[in-house]
Protein backbone atom coordinates (compact mmCIF):
# COMPACT_ATOMS: atom_id res chain seq x y z
CA UNK A 1 0.00 0.00 0.00
CA UNK A 2 1.32 3.45 -0.80
CA UNK A 3 1.13 6.65 0.66
CA UNK A 4 -1.50 7.39 -2.57
CA UNK A 5 -4.37 5.27 -1.46
CA UNK A 6 -4.52 7.15 2.19
CA UNK A 7 -6.66 9.70 0.81
CA UNK A 8 -9.04 10.75 -1.95
CA UNK A 9 -8.15 12.61 -4.87
CA UNK A 10 -8.47 16.17 -3.58
CA UNK A 11 -11.26 18.33 -5.26
CA UNK A 12 -10.73 21.66 -5.58
CA UNK A 13 -11.41 22.90 -2.35
CA UNK A 14 -9.54 20.28 -1.02
CA UNK A 15 -6.71 21.42 -2.98
CA UNK A 16 -6.40 24.95 -1.73
CA UNK A 17 -6.99 23.63 1.68
CA UNK A 18 -3.73 21.65 0.68
CA UNK A 19 -1.39 24.42 -0.88
CA UNK A 20 -2.37 26.52 2.69
CA UNK A 21 -1.24 23.72 4.73
CA UNK A 22 1.33 23.40 2.42
CA UNK A 23 2.56 26.83 2.38
CA UNK A 24 2.31 26.71 6.39
CA UNK A 25 4.40 23.74 6.95
CA UNK A 26 7.02 25.49 4.23
CA UNK A 27 7.34 28.86 6.58
CA UNK A 28 7.01 27.16 9.56
CA UNK A 29 10.31 24.77 8.32
CA UNK A 30 12.01 28.06 7.31
CA UNK A 31 11.18 29.68 10.31
CA UNK A 32 13.22 27.19 12.22
CA UNK A 33 15.82 26.78 9.67
CA UNK A 34 16.06 30.61 10.02
CA UNK A 35 15.91 30.86 13.11
CA UNK A 36 18.84 28.70 13.63
CA UNK A 37 21.17 30.60 11.05
CA UNK A 38 20.11 33.37 13.07
CA UNK A 39 21.33 31.67 16.54
CA UNK A 40 24.41 30.60 14.14
CA UNK A 41 25.38 34.09 13.07
CA UNK A 42 24.52 35.89 16.67
CA UNK A 43 26.34 33.69 18.58
CA UNK A 44 29.23 34.20 15.96
CA UNK A 45 29.55 30.50 14.89
CA UNK A 46 29.35 31.73 10.90
CA UNK A 47 32.85 33.38 11.01
CA UNK A 48 35.36 32.79 8.57
CA UNK A 49 38.04 32.41 11.66
CA UNK A 50 35.43 29.15 12.98
CA UNK A 51 35.13 27.43 9.40
CA UNK A 52 38.79 28.51 7.91
CA UNK A 53 40.24 25.24 9.51
CA UNK A 54 38.29 23.24 6.81
CA UNK A 55 39.61 25.07 3.80
CA UNK A 56 42.83 24.68 5.28
CA UNK A 57 45.15 22.11 3.15
CA UNK A 58 46.85 20.24 6.43
CA UNK A 59 43.78 20.12 8.13
CA UNK A 60 41.80 18.52 5.25
CA UNK A 61 44.42 16.19 4.65
CA UNK A 62 44.53 15.46 8.57
CA UNK A 63 40.29 14.82 7.99
CA UNK A 64 40.68 12.85 5.08
CA UNK A 65 43.10 10.30 6.92
CA UNK A 66 41.09 10.22 9.70
CA UNK A 67 38.29 9.42 6.92
CA UNK A 68 40.33 6.55 5.84
CA UNK A 69 41.07 5.46 9.18
CA UNK A 70 37.36 5.18 10.24
CA UNK A 71 36.67 3.63 6.83
CA UNK A 72 39.68 0.76 7.30
CA UNK A 73 37.82 0.12 10.67
CA UNK A 74 34.63 -0.21 9.20
CA UNK A 75 36.14 -2.31 6.61
CA UNK A 76 38.03 -5.23 8.67
CA UNK A 77 35.61 -5.05 11.44
CA UNK A 78 32.76 -6.14 8.46
CA UNK A 79 35.01 -8.45 6.56
CA UNK A 80 35.71 -10.11 9.92
CA UNK A 81 31.96 -10.08 11.26
CA UNK A 82 31.20 -11.51 7.82
CA UNK A 83 33.08 -14.72 8.31
CA UNK A 84 32.34 -15.01 12.43
CA UNK A 85 29.07 -14.66 11.05
CA UNK A 86 28.99 -17.29 8.64
CA UNK A 87 30.76 -19.47 10.86
CA UNK A 88 27.93 -18.91 13.95
CA UNK A 89 24.50 -18.34 11.66
CA UNK A 90 25.67 -22.21 9.99
CA UNK A 91 26.62 -23.15 13.14
CA UNK A 92 22.86 -22.22 14.80
CA UNK A 93 21.60 -24.64 11.67
CA UNK A 94 23.89 -27.62 12.81
CA UNK A 95 22.01 -30.86 13.90
CA UNK A 96 24.10 -31.16 16.77
CA UNK A 97 23.06 -29.99 19.90
CA UNK A 98 26.71 -29.05 21.07
CA UNK A 99 27.09 -27.15 18.37
CA UNK A 100 23.96 -25.18 18.07
CA UNK A 101 23.62 -24.23 21.47
CA UNK A 102 27.22 -22.51 22.10
CA UNK A 103 26.20 -20.42 18.76
CA UNK A 104 22.91 -19.56 19.61
CA UNK A 105 24.07 -18.60 23.12
CA UNK A 106 26.83 -16.47 21.88
CA UNK A 107 24.84 -14.80 19.40
CA UNK A 108 22.20 -14.14 21.85
CA UNK A 109 24.63 -12.55 23.96
CA UNK A 110 26.53 -10.29 21.67
CA UNK A 111 23.32 -9.09 20.30
CA UNK A 112 22.12 -8.07 23.56
CA UNK A 113 25.22 -6.08 24.82
CA UNK A 114 25.98 -2.51 24.26
CA UNK A 115 28.82 -1.59 22.23
CA UNK A 116 30.17 0.59 24.77
CA UNK A 117 30.74 -1.64 27.40
CA UNK A 118 32.17 -4.10 25.00
CA UNK A 119 34.48 -1.48 23.57
CA UNK A 120 35.78 -0.92 27.05
CA UNK A 121 36.00 -4.39 28.20
CA UNK A 122 38.26 -5.04 24.94
CA UNK A 123 40.23 -1.58 25.50
CA UNK A 124 41.07 -2.44 29.27
CA UNK A 125 40.09 -5.69 29.89
CA UNK A 126 41.37 -7.82 26.66
CA UNK A 127 44.20 -5.59 25.02
CA UNK A 128 45.27 -3.74 28.62
CA UNK A 129 49.02 -4.96 27.86
CA UNK A 130 49.18 -3.80 24.43
CA UNK A 131 52.03 -0.70 24.79
CA UNK A 132 50.47 1.62 21.21
CA UNK A 133 47.76 3.53 22.79
CA UNK A 134 46.53 4.36 18.94
CA UNK A 135 46.48 0.98 18.05
CA UNK A 136 45.09 0.03 21.01
CA UNK A 137 42.08 1.89 20.80
CA UNK A 138 41.78 0.88 16.64
CA UNK A 139 41.63 -2.80 17.84
CA UNK A 140 39.24 -2.75 20.23
CA UNK A 141 37.30 -0.89 18.77
CA UNK A 142 37.22 -3.66 15.73
CA UNK A 143 37.06 -6.56 17.63
CA UNK A 144 34.04 -4.90 19.39
CA UNK A 145 32.25 -4.31 16.17
CA UNK A 146 33.11 -7.73 15.14
CA UNK A 147 31.76 -9.31 17.63
CA UNK A 148 28.52 -7.34 17.55
CA UNK A 149 27.93 -7.46 13.88
CA UNK A 150 29.26 -10.89 13.50
CA UNK A 151 26.07 -11.98 15.87
CA UNK A 152 23.71 -9.73 13.70
CA UNK A 153 24.99 -11.07 10.50
CA UNK A 154 24.98 -14.78 12.15
CA UNK A 155 20.96 -14.04 11.85
CA UNK A 156 20.99 -12.33 8.76
CA UNK A 157 23.31 -15.87 7.46
CA UNK A 158 20.83 -18.03 9.19
CA UNK A 159 17.39 -15.76 7.41
CA UNK A 160 18.99 -16.35 4.11
CA UNK A 161 19.50 -19.91 4.02
CA UNK A 162 16.41 -20.64 5.09
CA UNK A 163 14.60 -18.01 3.29
CA UNK A 164 16.08 -20.41 -0.09
CA UNK A 165 12.72 -22.65 -0.99
CA UNK A 166 13.01 -25.83 0.68
CA UNK A 167 12.59 -27.81 -2.51
CA UNK A 168 16.26 -26.63 -3.30
CA UNK A 169 17.41 -28.58 -0.61
CA UNK A 170 15.73 -31.35 -0.35
CA UNK A 171 16.31 -31.66 -4.47
CA UNK A 172 20.40 -31.81 -3.25
CA UNK A 173 19.82 -34.12 -0.71
CA UNK A 174 17.95 -36.50 -3.29
CA UNK A 175 20.13 -36.43 -5.89
CA UNK A 176 23.05 -37.56 -3.38
CA UNK A 177 24.82 -34.74 -1.67
CA UNK A 178 26.13 -34.99 1.24
CA UNK A 179 25.27 -32.16 3.84
CA UNK A 180 28.49 -30.14 3.60
CA UNK A 181 27.95 -30.17 -0.61
CA UNK A 182 24.62 -29.22 0.12
CA UNK A 183 25.01 -25.98 1.99
CA UNK A 184 28.46 -25.38 0.06
CA UNK A 185 27.41 -25.80 -3.72
CA UNK A 186 23.44 -25.48 -3.23
CA UNK A 187 22.45 -23.40 -0.07
CA UNK A 188 25.41 -20.76 0.64
CA UNK A 189 25.26 -19.63 -3.52
CA UNK A 190 20.89 -18.69 -3.16
CA UNK A 191 21.45 -17.53 0.64
CA UNK A 192 24.26 -15.34 0.28
CA UNK A 193 22.29 -13.41 -2.87
CA UNK A 194 20.13 -12.79 -1.02
CA UNK A 195 22.40 -11.80 1.96
CA UNK A 196 24.39 -8.91 0.50
CA UNK A 197 21.83 -5.94 0.65
CA UNK A 198 21.68 -6.90 4.33
CA UNK A 199 25.65 -7.08 4.75
CA UNK A 200 25.84 -3.65 2.94
CA UNK A 201 23.48 -2.03 5.26
CA UNK A 202 24.98 -3.41 8.57
CA UNK A 203 28.49 -1.47 7.27
CA UNK A 204 26.43 1.53 7.38
CA UNK A 205 25.99 0.31 11.00
CA UNK A 206 28.93 -0.32 11.69
CA UNK A 207 30.65 2.70 9.58
CA UNK A 208 28.16 4.53 12.22
CA UNK A 209 29.55 2.97 15.03
CA UNK A 210 33.39 3.32 14.95
CA UNK A 211 32.63 6.80 16.59
CA UNK A 212 32.13 5.03 19.12
CA UNK A 213 35.83 4.79 19.28
CA UNK A 214 35.16 8.26 21.38
CA UNK A 215 34.90 5.88 24.12
CA UNK A 216 38.61 5.27 24.80
CA UNK A 217 39.77 8.68 23.34
CA UNK A 218 38.90 8.21 19.61
CA UNK A 219 40.28 6.78 16.35
CA UNK A 220 39.97 8.15 12.92
CA UNK A 221 37.31 10.95 12.60
CA UNK A 222 36.28 11.32 15.61
CA UNK A 223 39.51 11.70 16.96
CA UNK A 224 40.37 14.55 14.48
CA UNK A 225 37.04 16.27 14.68
CA UNK A 226 37.68 16.20 18.74
CA UNK A 227 41.44 17.69 17.86
CA UNK A 228 39.77 20.28 15.42
CA UNK A 229 37.34 21.49 18.02
CA UNK A 230 39.39 21.34 21.37
CA UNK A 231 42.28 23.70 19.28
CA UNK A 232 39.70 26.05 17.37
CA UNK A 233 37.02 26.08 19.67
CA UNK A 234 34.73 25.58 16.66
CA UNK A 235 32.40 23.14 18.30
CA UNK A 236 29.26 23.82 15.89
CA UNK A 237 30.89 23.92 12.81
CA UNK A 238 32.96 20.96 13.27
CA UNK A 239 30.37 18.66 14.54
CA UNK A 240 28.15 20.14 11.17
CA UNK A 241 30.75 19.02 8.67
CA UNK A 242 31.61 15.62 10.60
CA UNK A 243 28.26 14.92 10.23
CA UNK A 244 28.28 15.63 7.06
CA UNK A 245 30.89 13.41 5.80
CA UNK A 246 29.48 10.55 7.68
CA UNK A 247 25.66 11.16 6.56
CA UNK A 248 27.31 11.61 2.78
CA UNK A 249 29.39 8.02 3.15
CA UNK A 250 26.47 6.18 4.72
CA UNK A 251 23.95 7.43 1.81
CA UNK A 252 26.55 6.13 -0.56
CA UNK A 253 26.54 2.57 1.10
CA UNK A 254 22.83 2.76 1.16
CA UNK A 255 22.44 3.66 -2.48
CA UNK A 256 24.67 0.55 -2.89
CA UNK A 257 22.63 -1.63 -1.25
CA UNK A 258 19.49 -0.70 -2.75
CA UNK A 259 21.02 -0.99 -6.16
CA UNK A 260 22.40 -4.52 -5.54
CA UNK A 261 19.17 -5.58 -3.86
CA UNK A 262 17.55 -4.80 -7.39
CA UNK A 263 20.31 -5.90 -9.35
CA UNK A 264 20.55 -9.14 -7.94
CA UNK A 265 16.97 -10.17 -5.63
CA UNK A 266 14.23 -8.62 -7.31
CA UNK A 267 11.49 -6.92 -5.38
CA UNK A 268 11.29 -8.84 -2.30
CA UNK A 269 12.02 -6.87 0.88
CA UNK A 270 15.79 -6.79 1.94
CA UNK A 271 16.58 -9.46 4.74
CA UNK A 272 16.42 -7.63 8.42
CA UNK A 273 17.11 -9.30 11.98
CA UNK A 274 16.24 -7.07 15.03
CA UNK A 275 18.60 -6.90 18.41
CA UNK A 276 17.06 -10.01 20.12
CA UNK A 277 15.61 -13.37 19.26
CA UNK A 278 12.34 -13.66 17.65
CA UNK A 279 12.06 -9.77 16.12
CA UNK A 280 12.34 -9.71 12.35
CA UNK A 281 12.03 -5.83 11.87
CA UNK A 282 10.23 -6.14 8.37
CA UNK A 283 6.53 -6.96 9.02
CA UNK A 284 4.86 -9.01 6.61
CA UNK A 285 7.84 -11.20 5.50
CA UNK A 286 8.43 -11.98 8.64
CA UNK A 287 6.94 -14.95 8.75
CA UNK A 288 8.86 -17.61 6.24
CA UNK A 289 12.14 -16.45 7.70
CA UNK A 290 11.18 -17.50 11.34
CA UNK A 291 9.53 -20.70 11.83
CA UNK A 292 9.49 -20.60 15.61
CA UNK A 293 6.51 -18.01 14.65
CA UNK B 1 32.95 -10.49 41.99
CA UNK B 2 33.95 -8.23 45.49
CA UNK B 3 34.66 -5.16 43.40
CA UNK B 4 30.50 -4.89 42.53
CA UNK B 5 29.09 -6.80 45.43
CA UNK B 6 30.81 -3.90 47.49
CA UNK B 7 29.75 -1.19 45.52
CA UNK B 8 26.14 -2.76 44.77
CA UNK B 9 24.28 1.13 46.02
CA UNK B 10 26.17 2.23 43.06
CA UNK B 11 25.60 -0.18 40.47
CA UNK B 12 21.68 -0.35 41.91
CA UNK B 13 21.70 3.53 41.55
CA UNK B 14 23.33 3.42 38.05
CA UNK B 15 20.46 0.73 36.98
CA UNK B 16 18.01 2.81 37.92
CA UNK B 17 19.37 6.05 35.85
CA UNK B 18 19.65 3.80 32.69
CA UNK B 19 15.98 2.60 33.60
CA UNK B 20 15.04 6.21 33.59
CA UNK B 21 16.92 7.54 30.56
CA UNK B 22 16.10 4.27 28.64
CA UNK B 23 12.23 5.16 29.48
CA UNK B 24 11.88 8.84 29.35
CA UNK B 25 13.63 8.85 25.59
CA UNK B 26 11.41 5.78 24.33
CA UNK B 27 8.37 7.53 25.69
CA UNK B 28 9.50 10.63 23.56
CA UNK B 29 10.87 8.63 20.28
CA UNK B 30 7.53 6.75 20.08
CA UNK B 31 5.91 10.49 19.90
CA UNK B 32 7.88 11.82 17.84
CA UNK B 33 8.53 8.96 15.80
CA UNK B 34 3.91 8.60 15.40
CA UNK B 35 4.47 12.42 14.15
CA UNK B 36 6.84 12.00 11.74
CA UNK B 37 5.24 8.60 10.45
CA UNK B 38 2.42 11.40 9.90
CA UNK B 39 4.13 13.42 7.74
CA UNK B 40 5.65 11.13 5.72
CA UNK B 41 2.16 9.78 4.50
CA UNK B 42 0.68 13.07 4.76
CA UNK B 43 -1.55 14.49 1.29
CA UNK B 44 1.00 17.74 2.09
CA UNK B 45 3.74 17.50 -0.07
CA UNK B 46 5.76 20.13 1.98
CA UNK B 47 5.38 18.19 5.84
CA UNK B 48 6.45 14.83 3.37
CA UNK B 49 9.34 16.46 2.37
CA UNK B 50 10.45 17.40 5.74
CA UNK B 51 9.67 13.41 7.47
CA UNK B 52 11.87 11.91 4.31
CA UNK B 53 14.52 14.42 4.87
CA UNK B 54 14.74 14.33 8.77
CA UNK B 55 14.51 10.57 8.59
CA UNK B 56 17.42 9.69 6.35
CA UNK B 57 19.50 12.58 8.02
CA UNK B 58 19.05 11.33 11.39
CA UNK B 59 19.08 7.70 10.51
CA UNK B 60 23.03 8.45 8.83
CA UNK B 61 24.21 10.41 11.74
CA UNK B 62 26.03 8.99 14.03
CA UNK B 63 24.42 8.92 17.11
CA UNK B 64 27.55 10.03 19.09
CA UNK B 65 27.20 13.33 16.65
CA UNK B 66 24.00 14.36 18.53
CA UNK B 67 25.40 13.58 21.73
CA UNK B 68 28.25 16.22 21.23
CA UNK B 69 25.97 18.43 19.66
CA UNK B 70 23.54 18.66 23.11
CA UNK B 71 26.89 18.33 25.29
CA UNK B 72 29.05 20.91 23.76
CA UNK B 73 27.41 22.97 20.72
CA UNK B 74 23.93 23.35 21.65
CA UNK B 75 24.21 25.33 24.84
CA UNK B 76 26.44 27.78 23.38
CA UNK B 77 23.69 28.25 20.31
CA UNK B 78 20.49 29.21 22.36
CA UNK B 79 20.92 28.80 26.07
CA UNK B 80 17.88 26.82 26.50
CA UNK B 81 19.52 23.92 24.55
CA UNK B 82 21.64 23.63 27.21
CA UNK B 83 19.64 22.30 29.38
CA UNK B 84 20.91 24.03 32.47
CA UNK B 85 16.93 24.86 33.56
CA UNK B 86 16.72 21.36 34.34
CA UNK B 87 17.65 20.40 37.80
CA UNK B 88 15.38 17.41 38.69
CA UNK B 89 16.09 15.63 42.58
CA UNK B 90 14.20 13.21 43.96
CA UNK B 91 16.00 11.21 46.24
CA UNK B 92 19.52 10.45 46.19
CA UNK B 93 19.27 10.51 41.94
CA UNK B 94 19.89 13.85 40.34
CA UNK B 95 18.44 14.17 37.02
CA UNK B 96 20.44 17.43 35.75
CA UNK B 97 21.33 19.11 32.38
CA UNK B 98 23.92 16.10 31.33
CA UNK B 99 20.41 13.82 31.50
CA UNK B 100 18.55 16.68 29.24
CA UNK B 101 20.75 16.20 26.74
CA UNK B 102 21.23 12.38 26.64
CA UNK B 103 17.38 12.51 26.48
CA UNK B 104 17.23 14.43 23.94
CA UNK B 105 19.91 13.26 21.75
CA UNK B 106 18.22 9.34 22.29
CA UNK B 107 14.90 10.92 21.25
CA UNK B 108 15.91 12.91 18.04
CA UNK B 109 17.94 9.60 16.99
CA UNK B 110 15.61 6.72 17.82
CA UNK B 111 12.96 8.65 16.53
CA UNK B 112 13.59 8.12 13.26
CA UNK B 113 13.93 4.31 13.53
CA UNK B 114 10.56 4.17 14.93
CA UNK B 115 8.87 6.57 12.14
CA UNK B 116 10.20 3.83 9.58
CA UNK B 117 8.87 0.93 11.79
CA UNK B 118 5.67 2.31 11.62
CA UNK B 119 5.57 3.22 8.43
CA UNK B 120 6.57 -0.09 7.11
CA UNK B 121 3.38 -1.01 9.68
CA UNK B 122 1.36 1.42 7.86
CA UNK B 123 2.46 -0.32 4.16
CA UNK B 124 1.11 -3.26 5.61
CA UNK B 125 -2.67 -2.17 6.28
CA UNK B 126 -4.56 -3.73 4.14
CA UNK B 127 -5.67 -2.01 0.77
CA UNK B 128 -9.29 -2.54 1.91
CA UNK B 129 -9.55 -1.25 5.15
CA UNK B 130 -8.38 2.39 4.06
CA UNK B 131 -10.72 1.73 1.29
CA UNK B 132 -13.48 1.15 3.70
CA UNK B 133 -12.43 4.12 5.85
CA UNK B 134 -12.43 6.49 2.41
CA UNK B 135 -15.84 5.22 1.10
CA UNK B 136 -17.81 5.90 4.79
CA UNK B 137 -16.39 9.87 3.79
CA UNK B 138 -14.00 9.65 6.47
CA UNK B 139 -11.46 12.69 6.10
CA UNK B 140 -7.28 12.15 6.12
CA UNK B 141 -7.02 12.56 9.90
CA UNK B 142 -9.77 10.16 10.53
CA UNK B 143 -8.47 7.71 7.96
CA UNK B 144 -5.34 7.54 9.98
CA UNK B 145 -6.04 8.10 13.48
CA UNK B 146 -9.34 6.05 13.54
CA UNK B 147 -8.41 3.04 10.89
CA UNK B 148 -4.68 3.11 9.85
CA UNK B 149 -2.73 3.99 12.77
CA UNK B 150 -4.46 0.99 15.55
CA UNK B 151 -3.56 -1.23 13.02
CA UNK B 152 -0.06 0.10 11.77
CA UNK B 153 0.53 0.53 15.41
CA UNK B 154 -0.34 -3.74 15.93
CA UNK B 155 2.07 -4.93 12.83
CA UNK B 156 4.75 -2.81 13.59
CA UNK B 157 5.34 -3.96 17.39
CA UNK B 158 8.38 -5.57 16.25
CA UNK B 159 10.45 -3.01 14.27
CA UNK B 160 9.48 -0.30 16.60
CA UNK B 161 10.63 -2.47 19.67
CA UNK B 162 13.77 -3.26 17.43
CA UNK B 163 14.42 0.33 17.44
CA UNK B 164 13.45 0.61 21.34
CA UNK B 165 15.64 -2.05 22.00
CA UNK B 166 18.45 -0.78 19.95
CA UNK B 167 18.07 2.55 22.17
CA UNK B 168 18.56 0.75 25.53
CA UNK B 169 21.92 -0.24 24.06
CA UNK B 170 22.70 2.98 22.51
CA UNK B 171 21.64 4.76 26.40
CA UNK B 172 24.93 3.43 27.61
CA UNK B 173 26.84 6.61 25.17
CA UNK B 174 25.24 8.78 27.56
CA UNK B 175 27.69 7.72 30.51
CA UNK B 176 30.54 8.95 27.89
CA UNK B 177 28.46 12.46 29.18
CA UNK B 178 28.28 12.65 32.45
CA UNK B 179 25.42 10.77 32.84
CA UNK B 180 26.35 8.51 36.02
CA UNK B 181 24.40 5.17 34.49
CA UNK B 182 25.53 1.65 33.87
CA UNK B 183 28.12 1.94 31.51
CA UNK B 184 29.59 4.95 33.36
CA UNK B 185 29.98 2.87 36.71
CA UNK B 186 31.18 0.15 34.44
CA UNK B 187 33.71 2.13 33.44
CA UNK B 188 34.69 2.99 36.90
CA UNK B 189 34.69 -0.07 38.24
CA UNK B 190 37.36 -1.16 35.50
CA UNK B 191 39.83 1.57 35.77
CA UNK B 192 39.59 0.94 39.63
CA UNK B 193 39.55 -2.99 39.82
CA UNK B 194 41.92 -4.40 37.46
CA UNK B 195 41.84 -7.79 38.48
CA UNK B 196 38.37 -8.30 38.16
CA UNK B 197 37.07 -6.87 34.72
CA UNK B 198 35.32 -9.97 33.12
CA UNK B 199 33.25 -10.26 35.98
CA UNK B 200 32.43 -6.78 35.88
CA UNK B 201 31.81 -6.52 32.33
CA UNK B 202 29.42 -10.27 32.83
CA UNK B 203 27.46 -8.38 35.90
CA UNK B 204 26.91 -5.33 33.73
CA UNK B 205 26.10 -7.02 30.54
CA UNK B 206 23.47 -9.01 32.82
CA UNK B 207 21.89 -5.85 34.04
CA UNK B 208 21.63 -4.57 30.46
CA UNK B 209 20.11 -8.29 29.30
CA UNK B 210 17.60 -7.66 31.86
CA UNK B 211 16.44 -4.90 30.33
CA UNK B 212 16.17 -5.56 27.02
CA UNK B 213 14.64 -8.76 27.99
CA UNK B 214 11.81 -6.54 29.68
CA UNK B 215 11.00 -4.70 26.33
CA UNK B 216 11.26 -8.17 24.13
CA UNK B 217 8.90 -9.84 26.88
CA UNK B 218 6.55 -6.56 26.70
CA UNK B 219 6.49 -7.00 22.91
CA UNK B 220 5.70 -10.59 22.90
CA UNK B 221 2.63 -10.30 25.52
CA UNK B 222 1.67 -6.67 23.32
CA UNK B 223 1.64 -9.05 19.90
CA UNK B 224 -0.18 -12.04 21.41
CA UNK B 225 -2.72 -9.93 22.59
CA UNK B 226 -3.07 -7.61 19.49
CA UNK B 227 -3.22 -10.79 17.19
CA UNK B 228 -7.21 -11.34 17.66
CA UNK B 229 -8.02 -7.99 16.39
CA UNK B 230 -5.53 -7.66 13.84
Amino acid sequence: MSAGVLFDEPGPRTRARHLVYNVVAVLAVLAVLGFVVYRLNETGQLEYAKWEPFVTPDIVRAIGEGLLTTLKMAAVAIVAAVVLGMALGIGKLSEHRWLRWPCWLFVEFFRAVPLVLLIIFVFFGVLGSVEDFNSKAFWAVVIALTLYNGSVLAEVFRAGIQAVPRGQGEAAYAVGMRKHQVMRQVLLPQGVKLMIPSIISQCVVALKDTSLSYVVAGVGLTRVGKSIYTEFANHVPTLIVISVIYICVNLLLTALATWVQRRFVGEKKILAVGAVAGFDVTPGTAAPLTPGR
Amino acid sequence: MEAVLDNWQIVRDAFVVTVALVVISGIGALVWGTILAAFRVSPVQALRVFGTGYVSLARNTPLLMFFLFFQLGAGKLWDVLGFTWVSVHIGSYDFTSFFAGAVAALTLYTSSFVCEGLRSGVNAVDLGQVEAARAIGLPFSGVLRRVVLPQAFRTSVPPVVSALIAMVKNSSLAGIFGVLELANRMKGLTNNHADQRTEIFLVFALLYIVIVAAFSIGAATLERRWKVAR
